[in-house]
């Protein structure tokens, strides 16, 4: 369980680590917390030639308020998402999933960023970005553009990243007083990833549900919204959550390994996008 | 004068070996670091059974920093021996060729092929990859139902099939026994591969001893003394020549009741090379080359009568060995053997495994070792009876127990059990659980559909402790006796070393031998020193393993303690000019009856024992005294476990709420410590039943080859543990005591099955094998609804299939 | 090879390092820590669980080069003037260890949750402490004396490190 050897570079700022990028090629990856990276290099499954830290890069960490969305740098790490006092009151759903990230000295080391360029269809705060229709801004030698969550995670741990691209922010809305949300993650072990995980963010309006954005996930190679039961949901009531979610997992493709099939975990997002929706409705 | 010390046995004294575990302070095997030493790795096959057609090392040993590079061709020279298996349990058992490095064939995914020996683990890691292997794969036998099967391949072919041995036990007339029963229930039953999972993995030094020639072994290791004389046999190093210790161990769970390849690798490099060598174990290859635990078929069959006495039970197993016998592997399953029928009063009995060789890690001891499998498929088939007979599964348990008993009593298997007192324990246990109350809300949950179930689970287990009557042990084929040693020497100073052939690695036997020790000689805790784990220091020992450290080892030192305190009353009696007879003895003080100024502390007479200028005739000096001790019987402790599970059935979700367990080890030496190996040994158990299985593929890969896959349950998976305890002491030594280290393992994993099944019971459901994972209890559910379409796409190979819910009609592929 | 400097236990060290030395190996094999325990390699068990700058990580997923510049606390760091942390105490007394080996990982990531929480309930405990995995205990105890640090901790502030 020793990584392979490699070279390493501090970046001393964003461009500073496009440049690095650029400079060493495809083989060159970005290492932030490095809790979904080092565990592979010391598996020896992934051998990048060079590191770019970015780790030292402090004004890659922050929470702030940018009017009517939150703005979260990519170094901060998921144990500032889930204690931060402004996404507690404004993205309750983004701090509470957050807390859900492997395990606490995970989430001392790993960062939002991190996590997000990795671009785990199984790792928990995607599909709550999805749910939440977050953007991320990305920086490369190019400059700088604005990618939806929606749009960013493209296959099997690939993003709409370039190689020498660099995930700086990401942006996610503040909720309204009419706005429930719940995370659900179904596992077999605290500290594991998710079997099937539900995000869920439901608008309420007159004691029905005016409109609802499920993101599911490890139900497929990527990160997913369950868009026909969105569809269900819109306009229903508590008394109908249950079928309107009875079609969550339509469009989906999960894969069957030791921990379930890809039936029950057709099964697992069904009834858990029936819990969270409730939650939702109640929370 | 002093006061008498108090009592230390049966009180909560903190341990003695806290300190430097606390601090960081303690000697793990990898904190040893000597001078010139090299570090060793090994490369392993990646296929489960292939030929090695081309080897080639002289890349790897080109890279800088690599001192040595060898193949199993290389080093055939150096082993006198094969690794070999202590127990012959038939006399045409098969035990395969077994080379530390293999030469021609791997027969394991992980079966080592060569070694690289550099100056550090990095440097070595990295040669690895500079190692040419070409292989020729062969089929893997993975299945264990057709392991025996005419057309299957074979796993060694020297031999005519897969069979290692079949082993059969006939007591009573077990066919009219079944010809005259009212009910005849019948299951099969499936014990899943389990990893054991210390978590210290294993670690080894070898080091040339540079001043009385020879090599020191540093070792992670439950069996030192074991370990010196197999080591020698291998390596042809003279016994005599070879020291073996065991420093601070991180947890062994039988996996580190062995003899391993990697020890005499460490051994052989050393006198090859030199100097000294480590090598430290990866987890992933603990996963893959540390001996496994379980892994058998099950066919149970209870004949009973309709009021629900036992009649006659028929036990036959498969027991997968896998590729290799190691220390114990054949004899694992037939430890059980005398166990499966439990804590029940009945005349007839069969038995029959048969021990077969797969393309997989070999299988040994895992905590319980036999016992858990045997306890769990008689307290699963005593639920079936019940459900059968519609009878309250406490009571079905009842009628059948033996009758309290104090002095040994042969039972069915017909070896004889120390003593009992079932009805005792279950008592506690149902009073402890309110279960009048749970059945209760088990009813009302049941009545309103309520999606998250309740389940009641049982097991009244016994279980065979005490390893072991010397005799007995020969009686199985074990090349080995089962005493233990004891040495107490009181010093000059009039403290206290005693030494034992114990190897505790996290039981706690510093501290309680220092209780009976200074109980026995009336002295502090803080003036005893325990010496152990060390073939120089303690030359005599059989170790750790089968919970049998207190109930022989434990014993032999309490005995050689009672002899210090017999020769101090001579020395006493010399001393005070009174005649032996009248000396009383008593909280470290010799005194003369009825006259207690006249008298004379232990420590005044270690003190003249030492001096040896004034003893009584013919009185060889010192106050020191050995104990070898072999124990007449086994031991049974024994005890009923209850657990409280809320099932989700809409995800198959298993939270035990509750785990009562009431248990009987006899007098206690030290209830905190006792308390501990029951809370882990349960915890052991509920893993097992809920979250472990080594999954392997059907070409004889190992799916579950990390933590990430295996699932070793954390804080948050596991319940609160509610305890209490009855004493029933033994008749088989003089303190009465049985042991504890593997009750809770043997307990616990049916009692949480039982309590799955009981929860599911009103889908319909009647069975369930282990692990009880969501997956499986959604299956379960879901083919007992006949809403079973579609869950059959998982990938599955070489996992367990589920068994129906017919009796009859259980099995169907499986692994 | 990297230079690096980092405080481990109070002491600053400077060392040469490979980037891909864990910080683990740094700790064990460069400084002589042997109270740092490798038990998993796959982040999953937290035997190797160490403070960096007062919070749990666990250095076997840490390089040595990331914590250039940081603070490493180790079990063996903790005790002050030979008295041991309120946590080793508590561990000790609460029997909440057996062989020992994931003692100092457990006792490293309580003490950062109790710098999170200084009130944990027995949930929250269990909770917390998921990425440490014991074989020996059961966790019982080792939420009993997660418990019993806390209460004394909690009445004599200066010792909550």
């Amino acid at each position: 369980m020793i990584p392979i050897a490699f070279d390493y570079e501090v970046a001393e700022s964003v461009d500073g680590a496009i440049d690095l990028l650029k400079e060493n090629g495809e083989d060159a990856k970005l290492l932030a917390g490095g809790h979904s990276l080092l565990p592979i290099m010391k598996l020896r499954l992934a051998a990048p030639t060079m590191l770019v830290d970015l780790g030292r890069i402090g004004e890659l960490s922050y929470v702030r308020d940018a009017g009517d969305h939150i703005a979260i740098g990519a170094m901060t790490r998921h144990t500032e998402v889930e204690h931060n006092q402004l996404l507690q009151e404004h993205c309750g759903l983004l701090a509470h999933t957050a807390s859900f990230v492997g395990d606490p000295q995970v989430r001392h080391r790993g960062t939002i960023g991190g996590s997000i360029s990795h671009g785990d269809a199984a790792s928990d705060l995607p599909s709550a970005l999805l749910a939440l229709e977050g953007t991320f801004v990305v920086k490369g030698p190019g400059g700088e553009r604005t990618v939806a969550a929606s749009d960013f995670f493209q296959d099997y741990l690939q993003t709409d990243l370039a190689p020498d691209e660099v995930l700086t922010e990401v942006r996610v809305p503040k909720l309204g007083q009419n706005t429930g949300w719940s995370y659900k993650k179904f596992n077999r072990r605290a500290q594991d990833w998710a079997v099937v995980g539900v995000a869920a963010v439901v608008e309420r309006s007159n004691g029905s549900i005016s409109s609802a954005r499920i993101g599911l996930t490890n139900m497929g190679s990527t990160p997913l919204r369950a868009t026909a039961a969105e569809s269900a949901l819109s306009g229903a009531d508590s008394s109908s959550v249950a079928e309107a979610t009875s079609s969550a997992d339509e469009g989906t493709s999960p894969s069957s390994d030791i921990a379930a099939s890809a039936e029950f975990r057709r099964h697992l997002a069904r009834v858990l996008t029936r819990r969270a929706v409730e939650e939702a409705l109640s929370r | 004068m002093t006061e008498a010390p108090e009592k230390y046995v049966g009180g909560g004294v903190p341990r003695k070996e806290d300190p430097a575990l606390v601090t960081g302070r303690a000697t793990w095997t990898d904190n040893i670091k000597l001078p010139g030493m090299l570090h060793a790795s090994l490369l392993r096959s990646p296929f489960a059974h292939a030929k090695i057609t081309s080897i080639d090392v002289s890349e790897a040993k080109n890279r800088p920093g690599v001192v040595a590079a060898f193949t199993g061709e290389d080093l055939a020279d150096e082993w006198a021996g094969i690794i070999p298996c202590g127990w012959q349990i038939t006399e045409d058992q098969r035990t395969p060729t077994h080379w530390p490095l293999a030469k021609d064939e791997v027969n394991y995914a992980g079966d080592a092929v060569a070694v690289v020996v550099a100056t550090d683990r990095y440097t070595a890691k990295d040669a690895l990859e500079f190692i040419e292997v070409e292989y020729e794969e062969l089929p893997a036998v993975t299945d264990l139902e057709t392991v025996l099967d005419e057309g299957t391949p074979l796993v060694h072919e020297v031999y005519d099939s897969n069979r290692c041995y079949t082993w059969t036990l006939d007591v009573g007339e077990v066919d009219e026994a079944f010809e005259k029963a009212d009910v005849v229930v019948k299951e099969r039953y499936l014990q899943p591969r389990l990893i054991p999972n210390a978590i210290e993995p294993r670690a080894v030094v070898a080091h040339p001893d540079p001043v009385n020639g020879g090599f020191t072994i540093y070792t992670s290791t439950q069996v030192p003394h074991i370990a010196k004389f197999v080591l020698s046999g291998i390596c042809g190093v003279p016994e005599q020549k070879l020291r073996v210790v065991a420093p601070d161990v991180g947890g062994g769970f039988g996996s580190k009741l062995n003899v391993y390849a990697e020890e005499a690798l460490a051994l052989a490099l050393a006198r090859r090379l030199d100097t000294p060598i480590k090598w430290v174990e990866e987890r992933s290859e603990n996963y893959l080359s540390t001996t496994h635990g379980r892994g058998q078929i099950q066919d149970i069959e209870l004949a009973a009568t309709s009021d629900g006495k036992i009649l006659g039970l028929r036990a036959d197993l498969v027991a997968d060995m896998g590729a290799y016998l190691q220390l114990s592997g054949s004899l694992i399953p037939i430890l059980g053997a005398f166990m499966y029928c439990g804590v029940y009063d009945f005349d007839a009995y069969h038995f029959e495994c048969e021990g077969v060789f797969t393309n997989k890690t070999p299988i040994d001891a895992y905590r319980g070792a036999g016992r858990p499998e045997a306890a769990y498929a008689i307290e699963r088939i005593m639920d079936a009876l019940a459900r059968r007979l519609e009878m309250d599964p406490a009571e079905v348990r009842r009628i059948n127990f033996h009758e309290p008993f104090d002095e040994p009593k042969t039972q069915p298997a017909g070896i004889q059990y120390d003593s009992g007192d079932y009805n005792k324990t279950l008592d506690r246990v149902l009073e402890l659980a309110n279960y009048e109350g749970l059945r209760e809300e088990q009813r009302r949950r049941r009545e309103s559909g309520d999606p998250v179930q309740l389940g009641i689970g049982f097991s009244t287990y016994t279980e065979i402790c005490g390893l072991a009557p010397s005799q007995v042990v020969n009686a199985l084929g074990g090349g080995g006796g089962g005493w233990e040693a004891a040495e107490v020497r009181m010093l000059a100073s009039g403290k206290v070393e005693v030494v034992t052939g114990t190897s505790p690695h996290g039981q706690g036997h510093v501290t309680s031998w220092s209780q009976i020790a200074a109980d026995a000689l009336g002295v502090d805790l803080d003036d005893v020193e325990v010496i152990h784990g060390d073939t120089a220091a303690a030359p005599w020992g059989r170790d750790t393993y089968g919970s049998r450290s207190l109930a022989v080892g434990g014993v032999a030192v309490h005995m050689a303690a009672q002899k210090v305190v017999e020769k101090g009353k001579k020395i006493a009696a010399h001393m005070l000019e009174a005649a032996e007879g009248d000396i009383e003895f008593e909280g470290g003080r010799f005194s003369v009856a009825g006259s207690p100024d006249q008298n004379a502390t232990i420590q005044d007479v270690a003190g003249a024992a030492y001096l040896a200028s004034d003893l009584p005739e013919g009185m060889e000096p010192l106050l020191s005294e050995e104990q070898i001790y072999d124990p007449p019987n086994f031991t049974f402790p024994f005890g009923a476990h209850m657990c409280v599970t809320e099932v989700d059935t809409e995800t198959g979700f298993v939270k035990i709420r509750d785990y009562f367990a009431v248990d009987d080890c006899g007098p206690v030496i030290n209830p905190t410590i006792v308390d501990g190996q029951v809370h882990g040994g349960i915890a052991q158990g509920i893993a097992e039943a809920l979250y472990e299985e080594a999954v392997y593929d059907e070409d004889g890969n190992l799916v579950t080859g990390s933590m990430v896959d295996y699932l070793v349950p954390g804080a948050p998976e596991l319940p609160h543990f509610t305890l209490d305890r009855t004493v029933t002491p033994s008749p088989s030594n003089v303190m009465g005591v049985k042991g504890i280290g593997e009750a809770g393992t043997i307990g616990a994993p049916v009692a949480v099955i039982n309590s799955v099944i009981d929860a599911l019971s009103p889908f319909g459901v009647t069975h369930i094998d282990k692990p009880a994972s969501p997956f499986n209890v959604w299956s379960t559910i879901q083919e007992a609804t006949g809403d079973g379409a579609g869950t059959r796409d998982a990938d599955l190979s070489g996992r367990p299939a589920q068994a129906t819910d017919n009796v009859d009609e259980q099995g169907g592929e499986t692994r | 090879m990297r230079r690096i400097q980092m405080t481990v236990d109070g002491k600053a060290h400077v060392a040469e390092v490979e980037p891909r030395l864990l910080l683990i190996h740094h700790l064990r094999e460069n400084l002589g820590i042997g109270g740092v325990h490798s038990g998993c390699d796959t982040t999953n068990c937290g035997a190797c669980t160490v403070l960096m700058d007062g919070e749990s990580v666990k250095s076997c997923t840490v390089l040595a080069v990331q914590a250039d510049g940081h603070e490493i606390t180790t079990v063996q760091g903790i005790s002050e003037n030979g008295e041991w942390h309120p946590m080793q105490r508590a561990f000790h007394e609460a029997h909440g260890l057996q062989c020992g080996y994931c003692t100092p990982g457990m006792i490293m990531a309580s003490i950062s949750l109790l710098k999170e929480n200084p009130n944990p309930s027995e949930e929250e405990i269990r909770e917390n402490l998921e990425g440490n995995l014991c074989r020996c205990t059961g966790y019982e105890n080792i939420v009993k004396a997660v418990r019993q640090a806390a209460q004394e901790m909690q009445g004599s502030p200066t010792a909550a490190s």
